[in-house]
């Protein structure tokens, strides 16, 4: 049964894929490291552990050797005593080291593979799964929390990993010389590594997850005023501008003064868990000596060994402290992953349908998720190849919904769209954009050179192709005038290219893919009247002879299609008065 | 990168009183260890070789007791002041900057990137924790730190002392040769991994384009590479970074064991006693490790150092000139162009064109030429964002005339409602927004411009995202339209007020600048289409950018 039967037969089908039970344990593994980064992560724990025995073996042997000297043995009775310390001190720091290294190459591999995985994930959601990302600087944040994801398992499981091995094996030590001091060190031990979150956290759990998203408000305030800058010095309004950024900043603030608070007293939970424990190992160890029980030039071991030990388990608290953060990003990260799949693609995909390209379009309604209401809804529409045809309507009546529905990008939730006299729900999502192409208003320009931009869209070409499709989008001039031609940067999201040339850029795109169908979605939004002019003039000269469905919300410069269709609140206008309707506004 | 800011020092203010309150409580904590060592090297000798038992140290342990309670507080105390030590610097330097930013204007943010800037505010000032948490009382500490143990060791065993003092300048030595070396390459590596983290971000935001192409999937493979090969070239500098850390701590370890050493053959030889001894062996690791952490802050605050240089660039960006304050209000009767020319760094052509026009109360007035001619530069001159290098702007009122340079901006501002050509909207509603320039006007004023700027299918209460998000461009548009309606203000520059917008609700819009106009306000309108150029009064076109034709004053072409 194809995905397009199902929806049918079940109308509420989509519903289901929401309660899908197998839906969250997917985007949790999808967070997780692969087992190659886990290894890693475990060779930095061994070097980790063997690190800290070392810096806590040096204390215990030199206090040993500190007191068996002080007995005025024959010096070479030390020896054995002497190459221990040695060994240690060096094995603290060779470990050290090599904990050092393998946790930082185990913290890229750990971040290469939850990138992967998460991007897989993101990869089947986009466009449509993520249309609450539209904004370049959600799509910032969702980034980081994936990136901040990586830390779970370096900065907090590893140090707690090599933490208890070590740990337990100090504690194991010590008991055999003097089981009560053993007992005390493992009690102390627990309350630095876990008490002291614990209490930092009942005091500021709340307060550390609010400091990310405080500090994202605190960034989209001060980017709202310096981007608004000009109309709130004309309208004078700067000083609230100014203090919207400021009840940004103190409520950033205040979280973060929170989770010192909350700093603080882990820190004191630390230190007094650590000078607890060497203040009953003296009291212990005193009266054990005084009673024979304990040999008394092994006193400063039992003594000084829960200080180094202590000094391993300092830094697990502010460790742990991070969890809530890193919490607060994965829950983030994983409502985006949940989100059910926007296209089904079919089980047993058709192959792709063989030109001429006709593309109906049946009693088509359309929704962006499950329970929203539809935001088309019987669309019929029959573009033959070849021909051009406008669709105009004020921005929000559908019309980019549509682009969605025909790039495979949105399950149609009613009606169908065959293409070259296939279901395009029987294609995978690939054939069918290999078919039918899209250029949008905010088709994305990546941060390389302008000609790797354009290659982008087929990776063979050769120059002249690519200088070819640079010319009819009206670009190639500009390039050449270029000091260093295709191999220009185009900066961040194509900063250094005007509007109309990051649309110029766009289209150069698609001609050069050679898509016989075209979508053009509003491709001049965001340009000023005389260049959307132009420019309108131009995509339509330069696709002549495709299949094109230009979608616009102006109606001027239409003169080269063929037809011209109304949406308006999600449905076709009739179509008796729109060829008129579109003349009309050339007056 | 200067290691100490005065700056940023001279900035810290109040601040300085928590900086000194957290060197004192972190010397304290220095002390209080050195009397802990101290305190353990008398019980384990008492025990050990006098055969004390827990009555005779009934003094010593109650000691002991209360400096663990000590330093438990300490602890405390000094994560509160190291918060508050940074915390207000983070703020005033945050203020200042945006505060200086928004007062050297829209065309001085116009050659950065806003994105920067408010990262720079909200993120980038942040690193400065380290630097006032750590890295500036640290800068103390390692001097009275190994001080302070060198003197009390001088006290109970003078040869470890001296060779604590011989052997401590070797950190500073091998840190200079091994770091030297390795500083640059690791701050490259670490730029690189902010642009790796970036070329994800970069894919992430194009998936669209990407699946349209048929090159999404394709993508993972290539951050996996991008990663690995990353990884491949930070191991091979960090291998060398760490071996700097492994040098120092080597250095530190051996010079214990000299130290350490030294005292056990001592021992040995019943020169030396064993409580003594113990106290060695606590002591002698603490006076290394200040110059150590000295080097590790160093590098973590090295971020907040380079952010703190950024803020101050901007700091001292001079402010253009101010235009006098207090002088009388504008009652601008028509405002006139004469011989306006603005000279873009790197254009020869000038902008907008020896331009010259004037508008007066009761007309609308339509400024044309093709794009690039200065349309928008113009309206720039006339809200005072843009100082032309030649030519004058004038504003008639009823009792003579002014120059604009002659006025308080601030009231010229007032008189002023603007469309600009790509509104930006504050978060808030559509009704916040609209009430932008007169944020008393009441409910019925507001109602009233939103449908005389054709705004009838959102409402009022309609929210307003980030950046204007929740709104396409056209309903952008007319919310600016509708703002500077409410804002009732005798002159109106509409820059393209109905791009955009389909032909009812550009008819609609332009009967609304009729009836301005008939009210008695001067309006000028950049305008490009032909419905719009019919419905001003006169039409004024701009040459193309490169040829410089002068335009006389008031003079009229024909409608396109």
């Amino acid at each position: 049964m194809t995905a397009r039967d199902r929806a049918v037969w079940d109308p509420a089908w989509a519903d289901t894929a929401v309660r899908d039970p197998a839906a969250p344990d997917r985007a949790i593994r999808e967070t997780r490291p692969d087992h190659g980064a886990i290894w890693r992560l475990t060779l930095a724990a061994a070097a980790g552990t063997a690190a800290s025995l070392g810096a806590i073996g040096l204390t215990a042997t030199s206090a040993w050797l500190i007191s068996r000297a002080a007995l005025h043995p024959p010096v070479l009775t030390l020896m054995f005593a002497v190459v221990a310390v040695q060994v240690c001190g060096l094995g603290r720091s060779v470990f050290r080291y090599a904990e050092r290294l393998t946790g930082h190459d185990a913290a890229l591999r750990v971040l290469a593979s939850i990138r992967v995985r998460a991007y897989t994930r993101l990869e089947r959601l986009a466009p449509a799964g993520l249309a609450a990302f539209r904004s370049g600087d959600l799509v910032g944040r969702l980034v980081s929390d994936i990136d901040s994801i990586a830390d779970r398992w370096l900065r907090v499981l590893l140090p707690y990993a090599a933490a208890a091995v070590a740990g337990a094996a100090t504690t194991g030590f010590v008991a055999l010389l003097l089981p009560s001091a053993g007992l005390v060190l493992a009690a102390s031990l627990v309350a630095a590594a876990a008490v002291a979150p614990w209490a930092a956290g009942a005091v500021a759990r709340k307060a550390e997850r609010r400091i990310a998203p405080h500090r994202g408000e605190l960034n989209a305030a001060s980017l709202d005023l310096l981007r608004g800058c000009a109309e709130l010095v004309a309208f004078g309004a700067v000083d609230e501008g100014l203090e919207r950024v400021c009840d940004a900043d103190r409520a950033l603030r205040k979280a973060e003064g929170r989770s010192a608070a909350g700093r603080g007293i882990a820190a004191s939970v630390t230190a007094l868990a650590a000078g607890g424990s060497v203040w009953a190992c003296v009291v212990l160890g005193v009266s054990a000596v005084r009673s024979g029980v304990l040999p008394g030039v092994t006193l400063a071991v039992v003594v000084l060994t829960p200080l180094a030990a202590h000094e391993v388990f300092g830094g697990l608290a502010p460790a742990a402290q991070q969890l809530p953060r890193i919490r607060a990003s994965a829950s983030r990260v994983r409502a985006v992953l949940r989100h059910p799949d926007p296209v089904h693609e079919p089980s047993l995909p058709l192959p792709a349908p063989a030109p001429p390209y006709d593309l109906r379009i049946e009693n088509l309604s359309a929704r962006w998720s499950a329970g929203v209401p539809d935001v088309l809804s019987g669309i019929g529409l029959t573009v033959p190849a070849g021909r051009r045809v406008a669709v105009v309507g004020p921005s929000g009546a559908g019309k980019t919904t549509l682009a969605m529905v025909l790039l495979r990008f949105l399950d149609p939730a009613g009606g169908r769209v065959i293409l070259g006299g296939t279901d395009i729900t029987e294609l995978s999502g690939d054939t069918v954009r290999g078919i039918i192409g899209l250029c949008a208003q905010d088709a994305h320009v990546f941060d390389t050179t302008v000609g790797e931009n354009v290659l982008l869209a087929r990776r063979d070409a050769s120059m002249a192709q690519v200088r070819d499709a640079l010319l009819r989008a009206g670009l190639l001039d500009w390039v050449d005038s270029l000091p260093l031609g295709l191999d220009t940067p185009a900066g961040e999201h194509g900063a250094r290219l005007s509007g109309g040339q990051r649309q110029r850029l766009a289209l150069a795109r698609v001609l050069l893919a050679g898509f016989p169908v075209l979508v053009l979605d509003e491709p001049t939004e965001h340009l000023d009247e005389q260049t959307a002019d132009t420019l309108t003039r131009d995509l339509l000269a330069a696709t002549d002879g495709r299949t094109v469905l230009l979608i616009t919300h102006r109606t001027a410069g239409l003169e080269l299609v063929d037809e011209i269709v109304r949406i308006e609140a999600g449905r076709l206008a009739r179509p008796g008065r729109l060829r008129q309707a579109g003349a009309a506004t050339q007056a | 990168m200067r290691p100490l800011d005065r700056r940023l020092l001279r900035f810290a203010g109040r601040a300085r009183t928590y900086l000194i309150a957290l060197i004192v409580a972190m010397a304290a904590v220095a002390g209080l260890v050195i009397v802990q060592a101290q305190l353990l090297a008398t019980a384990i000798a008492g025990a050990f070789a006098g055969g004390l038992g827990l009555p005779e140290m009934r003094g010593t342990i109650a000691a002991l007791a209360a400096v663990v309670a000590a330093r438990a507080a300490l602890a405390w105390a000094i994560e509160g002041f190291s918060y508050r030590a940074s915390a207000g610097v983070k703020s005033q330097l945050r203020r200042g900057l945006l505060e200086h930013a928004v007062r050297l204007g829209p065309r001085w943010l116009a050659a950065r990137r806003s994105g920067e800037l408010a990262t720079l505010a909200a993120t980038g000032v942040d690193a400065l924790d380290p630097y006032f948490a750590k890295y500036l009382p640290q800068l103390v500490l390692a001097f009275v730190i190994p001080a302070a143990v060198a003197g009390r060791l001088l006290a109970a065993d003078p040869l470890s002392a001296a060779l604590i003092v011989l052997t401590l300048p070797l950190i500073p030595v091998f840190m200079a040769l091994v770091g030297a070396t390795t500083a640059e390459r690791t701050r490259l590596r670490w730029r690189e991994l902010g642009r790796l983290s970036y070329h994800f971000l970069d894919v992430v935001a194009g998936l669209q384009t990407l699946k349209v192409f048929g090159r999404a999937k394709a993508q993972a493979d290539s951050i996996r590479k991008v990663t690995d090969s990353y990884r491949h070239a930070t191991l091979a500098t960090l291998r060398l970074t760490f071996l700097s850390s492994l040098v120092l701590e080597l250095v530190a370890t051996f010079s214990v064991a000299l130290v350490a050493v030294s005292a056990g053959l001592r021992l040995v030889s019943g020169h030396l006693g064993l409580q003594t001894g113990l106290l060695v062996l606590v002591l002698a690791p603490e006076a290394y490790l200040p110059l150590r952490q000295l080097a590790s802050h160093y590098h973590a605050s090295a971020d907040g150092l380079a952010a703190a240089g950024e803020v101050f660039a901007v700091l001292e960006t001079p402010l253009p000139e101010g235009a006098p304050a207090g002088a009388a209000a504008p009652v601008p009767a028509a405002v006139r162009v004469e011989d306006v020319s603005v000279r873009y760094p790197g254009r020869d052509a000038l902008t907008p064109g020896d331009a010259g026009l004037r508008f007066g109360a009761g007309e609308v007035v339509a400024l044309a030429g093709p794009s690039g001619s200065g349309k928008s530069t113009l309206i720039g001159v006339l809200l005072g964002f843009v100082a032309p290098d030649t030519g004058r702007v004038v504003i008639e009122e009823p009792d003579g005339e002014r120059e604009l340079g002659e006025l308080d901006m601030r009231a010229w501002r007032a008189c002023v409602g603007w469309v600009p050509q790509d509104p930006v909207l504050q978060p808030g509603t559509v009704g916040s927004n609209i009430r932008l320039g007169r944020p008393d006007a009441s409910r019925e004023d507001v109602r009233r411009a939103a449908l005389g700027a054709a705004l009838h299918e959102i409402g009022l209460d309609a929210p307003v995202g980030e950046g204007g998000s929740g709104l396409s461009a056209g309903q952008r548009r007319r919310v600016a339209v509708a703002r500077a309606l409410t804002a009732n203000r005798p002159v109106l520059l509409l820059d393209e007020p109905t791009a955009g917008l389909d032909a009812a609700a550009e008819a609609e819009v332009l009967a609304t600048v009729r009836g301005l106009a008939r009210e008695g306000r001067a309006v000028l309108m950049v305008a490009h289409r032909p419905a719009v150029l019919a419905a001003a009064d006169r039409v004024v076109t701009l040459p193309p950018p490169g040829e410089p034709v002068r335009v006389p004053a008031g003079s009229a072409g024909a409608p396109a």
